[in-house]
């Protein structure tokens, strides 16, 4: 099998994995949603991975039109402010895979999408956003490989560690952005839905890595790992208001 | 509560089929997008707008000679998605690129930054963009997401169409939405609440003697509630809030809207407006022009708002210039 080929098949499993992960976790980022937002992120982003899904089902391309696919699907499925934020970051960020999956096209994929969602969102860290669990990931994905020559699998493990710690550093934060700034000090106290589903979808792409990883499905060296994206997931926070 | 629809998934679809068949418009295949019916005209830049439903005539209400080249309608006070909007782009470009008007929400904003993105890679369109956020009632701090736009934007659709229609380029155009956007101001009010078709149920609870100062045109709460009062004193409440925050000088002149917010009499629309007109006359400001109607509605949520926009010459010649629409009609 090429290496191409197993890129091609590491993107579909990850697209996969995300859009059953966040099927199984609607309930609960809807839940969070409700206490600050409008109830409806647990429904939008299963909406709209269940769509990716199917679509890069029916798409052959390499990973970074796989990718674009997903971004795509988001887009038009999620709506809201979540759709540009998750999807159109992806959709941009796809381009630094033309060169397929390796550590650099990976992290330069990684600081693309950050770097999106932070100029749609006009979010930073501290806004109690998606922002707050995709930043600690990026940096810490980057840092990993060109400091501490991690190898991507290991870096996106602790990147995977760093997200889930800026998840959980959003309970006490006021929202400064979204519908839940509308809260202003009742915003303090709850997690936020957008960095939450962020998480999930970096802790399916490590899933899947590591599946490819240790060989389940057969390997060449030098495809570094990742299965697309690695962040990818976003979340969004940001709210999003109303419309129209 | 009973409304005249048939279900509330098909409402904005079928809204689009009673248009089109009125009005000289057509839909882009397999989208809530619709554009004039002779849309891309050759050698003019599109003029481009789009939100959620529920304002009518806004957003495709405003589409003919003059004035919008095509709309996106989303669902129901919810932005259309960056494909429709990047698909409209692509629409209404007759090859001198595009002007997109955004009113300042976070969700039309960044759909309409994502479409451009998608219409810029897909098909090479020029795109340049104004974001209105007219209403006072909104501080614009680092805790908020800004001021809302709401009944100002129909002031720049008709200053921005009548210079593409004259044959403005992109970077005339959007000087002279910005100009327009700088100068504009406007203040809400509601004396019920709106029901959504979906929800079928008021959106916010007010009293039977209770009214909503500062509303936006979502349902949002206001800044305020009160007792209610008449209407010169409510007039004078809104008057006040938007002229405080233009801060003219004496001798200005002025345009001005007393819009109606989808359930209000036009009967009670010319009762504020005497009153407008009143206050601004005691202020020195010379009233240029006046509208007063349904511009930029809410559904059917009784109550106003009260817009003003201070002029120069070339926006007179601009208000002033022929345009012909379902929402607007302009003669000379």
């Amino acid at each position: 099998m090429s290496g191409d080929t197993r890129q091609t098949e590491a993107v579909h499993d990850a697209i996969e994995a995300i859009a059953d992960r966040l099927a199984d976790e609607k309930e609960y980022l809807t839940e969070l949603d409700s206490a600050i937002g409008d109830a409806d992120h647990g429904a939008n982003m299963n909406r709209g991975f269940q769509a990716a899904r199917d679509r890069v089902a029916e798409t052959d391309g390499d990973p970074a039109e796989l990718v674009k696919t997903a971004g795509v699907a988001l887009v038009s499925e999620v709506g809201g402010a979540s759709g540009p934020l998750y999807g159109g970051s992806l959709l941009k960020a796809s381009q630094e895979l033309d060169d397929g999956l390796t550590a650099e096209t990976t992290i330069a994929f990684a600081e693309r999408y950050l770097e999106t969602v932070e100029e749609r969102g006009k979010a930073s860290v501290g806004d109690k956003t998606m922002v707050d669990a995709l930043t600690p990931a990026v940096h810490t994905y980057k840092k990993s490989i060109e400091v501490d020559d991690c190898e991507p699998i290991e870096a996106l493990g602790k990147a995977v560690d760093a997200a889930r710690r800026g998840v959980e550093f959003t309970t006490p934060l006021r929202a400064k952005k979204g519908r839940a700034s509308y809260l202003g000090w009742r915003s303090v106290g709850h997690q936020d839905p957008g960095a939450t589903s962020t998480l999930y979808l970096l802790e399916e792409l490590l899933d899947v890595a590591t599946e490819y990883e240790n060989g389940e499905v057969a390997v060449d060296a030098e495809a570094d790992i990742d299965p697309d994206e690695l962040p990818e997931p976003d979340a969004e926070d940001v709210p999003v208001d109303g419309g129209d | 509560m009973k409304k005249l629809i048939n279900e509330s998934d098909s409402v904005v679809d079928e809204m689009l089929e009673g248009m089109l068949t009125a009005h000289d418009l057509r839909r882009v295949e397999d989208t809530e997008t619709v554009v004039r019916s002779d849309a891309p005209v050759e050698g003019k830049v599109g003029l481009v707008s789009g939100g959620g439903s529920g304002h009518e005539p806004t957003h495709a209400g405003y589409i003919g000679d003059g004035m919008l080249d095509g709309a996106a309608a989303g669902e129901v006070f919810t932005s259309p998605t960056a494909d429709q909007l990047s698909e409209l782009i692509q629409a209404c470009d007759g090859g001198e690129g595009v002007f997109c008007v955004i009113k300042n929400y976070e969700g039309d904003v960044m759909n309409f930054e994502t479409a451009i993105e998608m219409a810029e890679m897909e098909a090479d369109t020029e795109v340049e963009t104004v974001v209105v956020d007219d209403d006072v009632a909104v501080e614009d701090s680092l805790y908020t997401s800004g001021r809302r736009g709401v009944c100002g934007t129909i002031f720049v659709h008709k200053v921005a169409g009548a210079m593409a229609h004259q044959g403005g380029d992109l970077a005339e155009i959007k000087r002279v939405a910005e100009k327009a956007t700088e100068n504009v101001g406007t203040m809400g009010m509601a004396l019920t609440s709106c029901v959504t078709p979906e929800k079928g149920e008021p959106t916010f609870e007010l009293g039977a003697e209770e009214i909503e100062l500062g509303i936006g045109i979502h349902g949002e709460p206001g800044t305020e509630r009160t007792e209610v009062m008449p209407a010169d004193e409510i007039t004078d409440h809104l008057t006040e809030a938007v002229l405080e925050d233009l801060d003219l000088e004496e001798g200005a002149e002025v345009a001005t809207i007393v819009n109606g917010m989808g359930g209000t009499p036009l009967m009670e629309l010319y009762v504020v407006n005497r009153r407008l007109q009143t206050i601004l006359d005691d202020h020195g400001l010379e009233v240029w022009d006046e509208w007063v109607g349904d511009y930029m509605t809410s559904l059917d949520m009784m109550g106003c708002s009260i817009t003003v926009l201070a002029l120069d010459d070339e926006l007179k010649e601009l208000l002033a210039a022929p345009a012909e629409t379902p929402g607007l009609t302009v003669t000379e």
